[in-house]
C-alpha cells in the first residue's frame, strides 16, 4: 500500500464511508421488514401485513417511533459510558464495509490487509455490549454482557482457525484477491475445497454477532433484554442496527472467502455478491426461528469440544497439503 | 382479630408518576406522522399477571396474529415497550412493580387494561377483600379497557385499534359488519 496519503484517496474513504451508512441504514429497515415476514411464514401466519401494502411501510413506522421515543437513562448510570456504548457500537461497524468487494468496481478501499481490517474492528462491537451492561448499572444489563464478552472471545478463536485455512491456501489478505483466485462455477469456490471451515465460519459467525441459537447475552426469559435492558428509544434502535450491520458483515465476509464473492454463472458482477448475501442471511433468520436458544455451557461446549479442534485439525491439514 | 373487623384496607399503592419530555420538534406535521408511526408500531410489554394473559399470546399466534398491525414485538424490557397490557388481576404485592414498570417505560406510553380483573377487580371485588387492586387505573392511567373474563384475542385486537384511534384520531381498520357470539368453524 502506498504511505502517503493523498487528498484523492481520503475522499475516495469518506465518499465510501457515506455509501456504506446509507446502505446500512437501508438494509436495517429491510432486514427488519424480512425477519418479521420471515418469522410470520416460519410460524405460518402472514406477518406484518396492514401497514402499507404487504406490510411493507412496518420497519418505517418503527424506525420513525424509536426515534420520537423518549430517551432514558437510569439515575445511577455512568453517564459518559451509558451514551458511548450505543454509538460506538454502531460506527466502528462502518468501516468494516469499507474493503468489501462488492465487486471489482464497487470496492470502498481495496487494501491488501482487508480481512485482517474487518477481523480486528469487529472487536469494537464486544467493547460497545461491555461499556452498555456496565455503563447501565443495572445486574441484568451486566450479566448480558458478560456472557457477550465470554462468548465472542470464545467464538472468535474458531472463526479465526476457519479465515485463516483460507489464507492459509490464498496466500494473502486481501478480499478481492481472494475472490479473483475463485472461479465462476460453484465447484471452483472455496467452499468446494474447505467446506468444514465454511461450516466452522458459519456456526461462529452467528455466535460472534449474537444471533439465535447464541443469543444468550439478550436473552429474555432470564436476563430481561441483556445489555440493552436500559436503553430506550434510539440507543436500543442502533444496537438493532449494528446487529443487523454485523450480520451482512458476517455474511459478506462468508461469501467472499466461501461462495466466490462477486463471482458466478453466466455473469459475474455485484448481483451475485448481493444474491449470496442475502441468501445467507435469509438463512440466519431461518436458523434464528428454527432453533431453540441453548443454554451458555452448551454454547461453550460446542466451541471449545468442537468447533476449535477441529478448526484446528482442519488448518493442519491445510497447512499440510500447501506443503506437498 | 376477626376478618370482619378488618381495619381499612391499607391506602392504594401511590399512583405512578414520572416526567415525560417535551418534544424537540413540536410542529404539528411532524407530530401527526410520528403519531401515525405510533400507532403503527406498538410494541407491548411482556407483563402477563394472569388468565388474561393467556388470551394475549393467542392474540400473537397464527389464528389472529397481531403482528399484521405492527404489535407483535412484545420487549422484554419497560424502557422498549410502548404499550402495558395489563393482562389480568393487579393484586395488592404486585402493585408496586406494575407502578414501577410503568414509571420506566419512556414516554408516549399506552396502557391497556385487559379483563374484568384488570378494569375492577372483577370477580375478586367483593366486600372485605383485601388482597386485590380494584382497577389498575388507581395505579396507572389507563387508554383504554377491554372487557370480558378474560377477553376473546379478537376484543384484544380492537382494543388495539382504539388505542391506534386514540392517538391518531381516526379509524384505520373497517369496523365488523356483524360481532356474533359464536365463532363456528369458518371465520
Amino acid at each position: 500500500m502506498n504511505a502517503t496519503i493523498s487528498f484523492d484517496s481520503v475522499l475516495h474513504v469518506v465518499l465510501a464511508l457515506v455509501g456504506v451508512a446509507v446502505f446500512v441504514g437501508l438494509n436495517g429497515l429491510l432486514l427488519v421488514y424480512a425477519e418479521r415476514k420471515v418469522a410470520g411464514f416460519i410460524q405460518r401466519r402472514p406477518g406484518p401485513y396492514e401497514v402499507g401494502p404487504q406490510g411493507i411501510l412496518q420497519a418505517v413506522a418503527d424506525a420513525l417511533k424509536l426515534i420520537g421515543k423518549q430517551l432514558v437513562r437510569p439515575d445511577r448510570a455512568d453517564p459518559l459510558l451509558f451514551w458511548m456504548a450505543p454509538v460506538l457500537a454502531f460506527f466502528p461497524v462502518l468501516l468494516l464495509f469499507l474493503p468489501l468487494p462488492f465487486s471489482p468496481l464497487l470496492t470502498g478501499w481495496d487494501v491488501n490487509l482487508g480481512l485482517l481490517l474487518i477481523l480486528a474492528f469487529a472487536g469494537f462491537n464486544v467493547l460497545a455490549l461491555l461499556l452498555a451492561g456496565w455503563g447501565s448499572n443495572n445486574k441484568y444489563g451486566l450479566l448480558g454482557a458478560a456472557r457477550a464478552v465470554a462468548q465472542s472471545v470464545a467464538y472468535e478463536i474458531p472463526l479465526l482457525l476457519a479465515v485463516l485455512a483460507i489464507a492459509f491456501q490464498e496466500g494473502t489478505l486481501s478480499l478481492s484477491s481472494i475472490v479473483a483466485t475463485q472461479g465462476s462455477m460453484p465447484w471452483q469456490w472455496n467452499i468446494a475445497v474447505q467446506p468444514l471451515a465454511f461450516l466452522i465460519f458459519l456456526i461462529s459467525a452467528l455466535g460472534e454477532t449474537n444471533r439465535a441459537p447464541f443469543d444468550l447475552p439478550e436473552a429474555e426469559s432470564e436476563l430481561t433484554a441483556g445489555f440493552h435492558t436500559e436503553y430506550s428509544g434510539m440507543g436500543f434502535g442502533m444496537f438493532f442496527l449494528a446487529e443487523y450491520a454485523n450480520m451482512i458483515v458476517a455474511c459478506s465476509v462468508c461469501t467472499v472467502l466461501f461462495l466466490g464473492g462477486w463471482k458466478g454463472p453466466f455473469l459475474d458482477g455485484a448481483w451475485w455478491f448481493l444474491a449470496k448475501v442475502y441468501a445467507l442471511l435469509l438463512a440466519m433468520m431461518w436458523f434464528r426461528w428454527t432453533f431453540p436458544r441453548v443454554r451458555f455451557d452448551q454454547l461453550l461446549n460446542l466451541n471449545w469440544r468442537w468447533l476449535l479442534p477441529l478448526g484446528v485439525l482442519n488448518l493442519l491439514a491445510t497447512a499440510f497439503v500447501m506443503k506437498l | 382479630m376477626a376478618a370482619q373487623d378488618c381495619p381499612v384496607r391499607p391506602p392504594v399503592i401511590a399512583p405512578a408518576t414520572g416526567g415525560v419530555d417535551a418534544p424537540i420538534v413540536n410542529v404539528a406535521p411532524v407530530q401527526k406522522i410520528l403519531d401515525v408511526c405510533r400507532a403503527m408500531s406498538l410494541w407491548p410489554m411482556t407483563f402477563g399477571l394472569a388468565c388474561c394473559a393467556i388470551e394475549m399470546m393467542a392474540v400473537g399466534m397464527a389464528r389472529f396474529d397481531i403482528s399484521r398491525f405492527g404489535a407483535e414485538v412484545f420487549r422484554p424490557s419497560p424502557r422498549q415497550s410502548d404499550l402495558m397490557i395489563v393482562a389480568g388481576t393487579v393484586t395488592r404485592k404486585m402493585a408496586p412493580a406494575l407502578v414501577r414498570l410503568y414509571e420506566q417505560m419512556p414516554a408516549p406510553r399506552y396502557v391497556m387494561a385487559l379483563g374484568n380483573c384488570a378494569i375492577s377487580g372483577g370477580p375478586f371485588n367483593f366486600e372485605g377483600q383485601y388482597a386485590i387492586v380494584e382497577g389498575v387505573d388507581n395505579l396507572v392511567p389507563v387508554d383504554v379497557y377491554v372487557p370480558g373474563c378474560p377477553p376473546r384475542p379478537e376484543a384484544l385486537l380492537e382494543g388495539l385499534f382504539q388505542i391506534q384511534h386514540k392517538i391518531t384520531g381516526r379509524r384505520w381498520w373497517p369496523v365488523p359488519a356483524e360481532i356474533s357470539g359464536s365463532m363456528g368453524g369458518g371465520a
